[in-house]
């Protein structure tokens, strides 16, 4: 597991309270962990804390797993 | 004529986190008033409150994460509103949801989010603020959570009227079933303002006691000649009342019935109560007429009683006007333990007043060491006494000039 998967995995964690063995790489946070659509844009503000990065919106709403998250933040953190 | 009962009861105040443990304490003259060490409170006059210490906030009712996403008065009201929902023994079926409403209200609401949200604003900008932000503070959300988790689909409201604010909403919710718009509701009020803006405001408009930082038990002293103020407290009160027919056909435990419900306005001035008191006396006289009792049948009055200077002393002078037949009067103040829950007040005061008959004990009024002037009334100074009373008021009165008064009878 890579760096970045790891410190997403944690603060989906810590933000949706499941359990780190249930996630699984192509679970949704909606459908699958449980999240509401306010809890997203939760889960996406903590991405931004912990990687430095500005998500704009619109790739904010093509976040929908872990995958996308660990894709989008190798691209774009700093 | 449709008749509305009490069949749950549920507090989480400074005495306790739940309506026995408080109610117990409360009885043994116990002061549940202290410094605040939640923050530093150095450079205010008021030092003290009735805070819930965070040992008491239970996990199991809502969740560290749940926590995280809403204010605290909506954590405080929802562990009682889970106390009295399953006291009352209530499940809300698909069938009765849509009769079963939810009426919890707040004085204040999420004000410390608010604060704290407003900084992140100035400081971080706004990419910061929470998308729960809203959400976490708005007053009706209360209502609204208890709504969701226990499947209540009938009316849903949430009256603010400050200090009045879970007196109203007890009475409106008993309007609420005589009027047959539903056959049962969770009602009261939850209040956490014990936060750096809450207690700054409130000691702008001179309201606070600051004369008692290092005797934070002393603060509070309803009718005491030397009262300098209110003490404020925290917390939440829900009850579940109920249509009698709907409570006796599931068997319901019954703790007393809702016997009538005044209100009024002062028209006078924005904090401070009309100086001949008549806003306070006719809500309680629309109460007592609404009841159909004689004056001589209340024996209880668990006052407003906040421990300010002019507020004590008109309440007073109401009361032994509207109740002059009454030679055998009590009246004591739950505030002088637990401090001003603002509005859960009224909410925690009605449990009580109900706890008053159900166990024929009426809670004193601490610190009365010298009452200011001479009354008739037994205002039941520092020690509870055993008595057994059959119907009692409870008055709440508000910043606007909002009053309103309940009656409880067994």
């Amino acid at each position: 597991m890579s760096d970045i998967e790891e410190r997403v995995k944690k603060i989906v964690v810590e933000h949706l309270g499941v359990e780190e063995a249930k996630i699984q790489s192509d679970s949704k946070f909606i459908d699958d962990l449980g999240a509401d659509s306010l809890d997203t844009v939760e889960l996406v503000m903590a991405f931004e804390e912990e990687f430095g990065c500005e998500i704009p919106d619109d790739a904010a709403e093509k976040i929908v797993t872990l995958k996308d998250a660990v894709s989008y933040l190798t691209d774009n953190s700093n | 004529m449709r008749r509305v009962v009490v069949t749950g009861l549920g507090t989480i105040n400074p005495l306790g986190n739940t309506v026995d443990s408080s109610w117990n304490s409360l009885i043994k003259s116990n002061s549940g008033i202290s410094k605040i060490s939640k923050f530093d409170v150095d450079s205010y006059p008021c030092k003290i409150a009735g805070s819930i210490k965070e040992s008491n906030i239970n996990e199991e009712i809502v969740s560290q994460r749940d926590q995280r996403k809403i204010d605290r008065f909506i954590i405080l009201g929802l562990i009682a509103a889970h106390e009295a929902i399953k006291d009352s023994g209530f499940v809300s079926d698909n069938e009765a949801a849509f009769r079963s409403g939810v009426m919890v209200g707040s004085g204040i609401g999420g004000l410390d989010t608010i604060y704290k949200n407003s900084s992140i604003l100035d400081n971080q900008g706004i990419r910061k603020i929470s998308p729960f932000f809203i959400p976490s503070s708005l007053i009706n959300l209360l209502s609204g959570h208890i709504s969701i988790k226990y499947n209540l689909k009938g009316p849903n409201s949430s009256p603010v009227t400050a200090c009045a604010t879970g007196t109203h909403a007890i009475g409106d919710s008993f309007t609420i079933i005589k009027n047959n718009k539903a056959d049962l509701m969770v009602c009261g009020g939850a209040e956490a303002a014990i936060c750096p803006l809450g207690v700054s405001g409130f000691s702008a408009a001179r309201a606070l006691c600051d004369s008692y930082n290092d005797y934070p038990t002393k603060g509070s002293r309803p009718w005491d000649r030397d009262r300098s103020g209110f003490v404020m407290g925290e917390g939440a009160g829900v009850l579940v009342l109920e249509e009698l027919e709907h409570a006796k056909k599931r068997n319901a435990n019954i703790y007393a019935e809702v016997k009538g419900y005044g209100m009024s306005g002062d028209a006078f001035h924005i904090t401070k109560p009309s100086e001949d008191g008549n806003g306070g006396f006719r809500a309680m006289e629309m109460a007592l007429k609404e009841s159909q009792l004689n004056n001589d049948e209340i024996e209880y009055v668990n006052a407003h009683g906040t421990s300010t200077q002019v507020g004590d002393t008109i309440e007073l002078s109401a009361v032994e006007r509207l109740f002059v037949s009454n030679k055998n009067l009590f009246m004591s103040s739950n505030k002088s333990a637990i401090g001003h829950l603002l509005g859960a007040a009224g909410a925690v005061e009605a449990v009580f007043s109900i706890k008053s008959m159900q166990t024929k004990t009426l809670p004193p009024t601490l610190n009365l060491d010298n009452p200011d002037r001479k009354t008739d009334v037994n205002l039941i100074p520092h020690e509870s006494i055993s008595k057994s009373v059959k119907n009692v008021i409870s008055n709440s009165f508000g910043f606007g000039g909002t009053n309103a008064s309940l009656i409880f009878g067994i």
